[in-house]
């Protein structure tokens, strides 16, 4: 039979793989260079920078060269109010630019043509850092979101708005969500609501354009604990989140999310050293009916990991 | 011993040597990797278990359970058996022992580093190629082309006209496995992002399973088969239909793990449509293997590598009838993301391809060691440990799949669901740790295999001979 014929065979196996192929490679990277990024979309390109997960600017997977997130609510060259308060996304010297600002095409059609002509997003320089904001306006009779080259377009520096801000209106997204992969999160949860069932709890699913320039996306396959895509609008209390991840049963006794307390390293906010020990010691007692409250979860230092991680949890999966 | 090999002539080294390394190779990794997945099923039972460092957490382990399995277990046996049966099918030796001894030095060593970086959190972040793109680099160039390299020129130096069915899964395999790996890690490799980045993660993960695990398991049981029953293959163009519809449909549908992501729509129904004509080349594997036992049913119950053999064919018909439709969109909703994936997911590998793969490098282990099996009672031992343990896995999480997907589907609060389901994770960590158990007894009995088996006079294979023990 012809096809057992070795040299007919290896040119068969050659073109039906390639066939199918193209098919699931090139079709559907057509589909997706038509998508538009929304605001979720360059929030969060802007604000997790270039990649997350291991990289040249973060081998240890740390959250190390990732941008930091600020509220500002007042303009920090003329102290002007910005009312309500707007986001900006610090890249300081030598942080890798997201995605989008490097490949424009990335954006979208529109978006692009925004963000390289009223944005200036071509001028940024990393060797001296730049400040980027969303900002939205018409183009072709459509509202769109672009990204505002805010160090060239209104001579926002890195280190002034830094400053300006202070650091609690500064957020760790990037960071946090280099925790969110390394922790693996993600095998529990899962960051893709489903198109039917999943409106009523857990919000609605993401848009095409909602993860251009994402790398990672970390959907997740395998949900045992509830959708997170927008657990902060369900639940945005930071003291909340603190105690859940300390010890989830604390908060929520049937609960199987493992705890997360080592995120608080050795010191608390005030620079004591956190005596887990004596911690576990206190909520063993706790649990058998010794005593009737919990111990106090201590209060994590401004560099914990885990405060990185409440930063993302809360302002990005809104 | 394998230090020594490395560095010999090629001539030097025993026909068998790269078999042998690689099939326990396999065994150590398989303790290992039903170790870690034990250890990861009492975490979800009982998360107050082992707490404190994040060295034990749950999202450190998991992974390195996944890939200690699918890369070391299954895809080690699978070296194995290539390293035998190819030459065996074309009538002629390895075509170097030293490249294949290379391939397994270099398999552990990156295997290890792989596994270890990725336990100490230090990922790419992206499921199934969770292996940074280094290590994805030493896979496709370190391992997968020194394994090409030898199956392809040891088909290419055969002493038989055609190509025997099992030649041509093993050798199309490997090279497609290169080409998926390589693919699916561009977006590391080239920071391909967003939409593009999700899609080739489950493009990788289903043509991993689609182009590698189950083909070659299938291509395994087209040699043990016949071999163990001495009928020949009840029909060489069901098999060659088989190959060619792999090829052909299972490559297309890794979308249907996306179902509720933005990708494009027809590319969901494409995937649904490809994915149900999985159950072509299923059921002619499945019909072909049953058909060549005619009139040797006994050895299903006598022989103890046809029990395993046989065993994998039989849980192949439930699970292509699960993969077949749950990946159409009128199931797909309800158990996309529940415990029914998770053992499905065990169903495939656990369960047909672990079995298929046990059943060769038993015999493999044998013919090439020249030696008789230690001890039958061991072996039947190791069985039912691993049937039942893997029965229970299946049912138990099955069974928490299905609630899972109506606490979805009728908007239960989710904490109730984690209440409903904790009984069945603690069966399903009773099962895993009897499949592990087993596993422990399978390693000491091929150990002592190596030391202590029947010697097999040359010319008589080894399921010829009486069992001693
Ligand atoms: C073993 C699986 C598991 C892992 C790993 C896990 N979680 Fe959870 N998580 C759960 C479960 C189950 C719940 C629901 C019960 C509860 O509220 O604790 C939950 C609840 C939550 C909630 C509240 C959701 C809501 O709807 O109110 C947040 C936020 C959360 N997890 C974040 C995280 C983060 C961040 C990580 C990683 C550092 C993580 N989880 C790791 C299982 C897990
Ligand atoms: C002792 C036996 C085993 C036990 C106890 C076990 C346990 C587990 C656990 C607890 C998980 C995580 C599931 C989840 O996230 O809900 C898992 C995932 C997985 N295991 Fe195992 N496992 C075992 C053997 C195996 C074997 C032998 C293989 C393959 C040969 C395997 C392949 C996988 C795969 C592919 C996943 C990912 C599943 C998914 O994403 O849906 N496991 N296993």
């Amino acid at each position: 039979m012809a096809f057992q014929r070795y040299k007919f065979g290896a040119a068969g196996i050659g073109l039906m793989f390639g066939f199918s192929m193209s098919i699931t490679l090139f079709g559907p990277a057509n589909d997706f260079r038509s998508g538009v990024s929304t605001w979720v979309g360059l929030d969060k390109q802007l604000s997790l920078g270039r990649v997350i997960g291991f990289s040249y600017e973060d081998p240890l997977v740390i959250g190390d060269g990732k941008p930091i997130v600020v509220i500002l609510d007042k303009d920090p060259k003329t102290g002007a109010a910005i009312d309500p308060p707007q986001r900006a996304y610090v890249y300081s010297a030598g942080i890798k630019f997201s995605p989008g600002v490097n490949h424009p095409e990335l954006l979208g059609p529109g978006v692009r043509d925004l963000s390289e002509g009223k944005g200036q997003i071509a001028q940024a320089n990393m060797a001296t850092g730049a400040v980027f904001t969303i900002g939205k306006d018409e183009f072709n009779g459509e509202e769109l979101d672009y990204i505002v080259n805010a160090t060239a377009v209104s001579g926002w520096t890195p280190a002034e708005v830094l400053s300006a801000a202070g650091d609690e209106n500064m957020r760790y997204v990037g960071k946090g969500k280099t925790i969110y992969i390394t922790e693996g999160c993600w095998w529990c949860h899962t960051l893709l609501p489903e198109q039917t069932q999943d409106w009523q709890f857990f919000g609605a699913p993401p848009f095409l354009g909602d993860m251009n320039g994402e790398m990672p996306t970390a959907f997740g396959s395998d949900r045992k604990a509830p959708d997170l895509l927008h657990v902060a609008s369900r639940n945005s209390s930071r003291e909340w989140m603190t105690m859940h991840f300390f010890n989830p049963r604390l908060v929520q006794p049937n609960s199987i999310m493992p705890r997360f307390d080592y995120l608080w390293g050795k010191k608390d906010a005030s620079g004591n050293t956190i005596d887990f020990k004596k911690w576990r010691a206190d909520y063993t007692a706790y649990v058998n009916g010794k005593t009737i409250y919990p111990p106090e979860v201590p209060e994590p230092a401004r560099t914990a990991e885990v405060r990185a991680l409440i930063d993302w949890v809360l302002t990005s999966l809104r | 011993m394998l230090m020594k090999y490395l560095f010999a002539k090629n001539e030097e080294i025993p026909a068998g040597s790269a078999t042998i390394f690689f099939g326990f190779s396999s065994i150590f990794w398989f303790v290992v990797g039903t170790g870690l997945g034990s250890f990861n099923a009492a975490k979800l039972a009982f998360p107050d278990w082992v707490t404190g460092t994040e060295l034990f957490a749950f999202g450190h382990m998991r992974q390195v359970h996944v890939l200690a399995v699918i890369l070391g277990w299954i895809s080690m046996a699978f070296g194995m058996t290539m390293m035998y049966m190819t030459p065996a099918l074309g009538n002629t030796k390895l075509w170097s022992e030293k490249l294949g001894l290379w391939t397994v030095f270099m398999w552990n060593v990156g295997l290890s580093l792989g596994l270890t970086l990725l336990w100490m959190g230090i990922t790419s972040g992206r499921e199934y190629s969770d292996l940074i793109w280094p290590i994805d680099l030493v896979v496709i160039f370190g391992v997968l082309l020194p394994l090409g390299i030898n199956v392809w020129m040891t088909i290419s130096h055969r002493k038989t006209q055609g190509i025997y069915i099992t030649n041509w899964f093993f050798g199309a395999c490997i090279f497609m496995l290169m080409i998926v790996f390589f693919v699916g890690n561009s977006p590391e490799l080239f920071n391909l992002t967003g939409l593009t980045e999700a899609y080739l993660t489950f493009w990788f993960a289903h043509n991993v399973l689609g182009l590698w695990i189950t083909p070659v398991a299938a291509a395994i049981a087209y040699y043990t088969i016949p071999k163990l029953t001495g009928n020949p293959l009840y029909s060489h163009r069901i098999g060659h239909l088989h190959f060619w519809s792999i090829i052909a449909f299972y490559s297309t549908p890794a979308s249907h793990h996306l179902m509720s992501a933005p990708l494009p729509e027809w590319l969901k129904s494409f995937a649904s449509v490809e994915g149900v004509l999985i159950l072509i080349p299923a059921v002619a594997f499945v019909a072909n293997i049953l058909l060549t036992m005619k009139g040797k049913w006994s050895l299903f119950v006598e022989n103890i590598e046809t029990k395993f053999s046989i065993t994998g064919v039989l849980l192949a018909i439930p699970l292509n009838m699960q993969g077949g439709f749950q990946q159409t969109r009128a199931i797909n909703w309800y158990v996309h993301g529940t415990g029914w994936i998770v053992a499905h997911a065990h169903l495939a590998l656990l369960g047909m391809s672990s079995f298929l793969e046990a059943a060769a490098v038993y015999f493999g282990l044998q013919q090439m060691l020249r030696r008789k099996l230690y001890s039958l009672t061991l072996a039947n031992l190791h069985y039912w440990f691993f049937i039942i343990g893997f029965c229970t896995y299946w049912i138990s999480m099955t069974i928490a799949g299905l609630m899972q997907g109506a606490g979805k589907i009728y908007e239960v609060p989710y904490i109730d669901v984690v209440v409903a389901e904790h009984p069945y994770m603690i069966a399903r960590w009773a099962g895993g740790t009897m499949v592990f158990t087993g596993n422990v007894i399978w390693l000491y009995n091929m150990w002592m295999t190596a030391r202590e088996g029947t010697i097999v006079p040359s010319g008589r294979y080894a399921h010829e001979l009486a069992y001693e023990r």
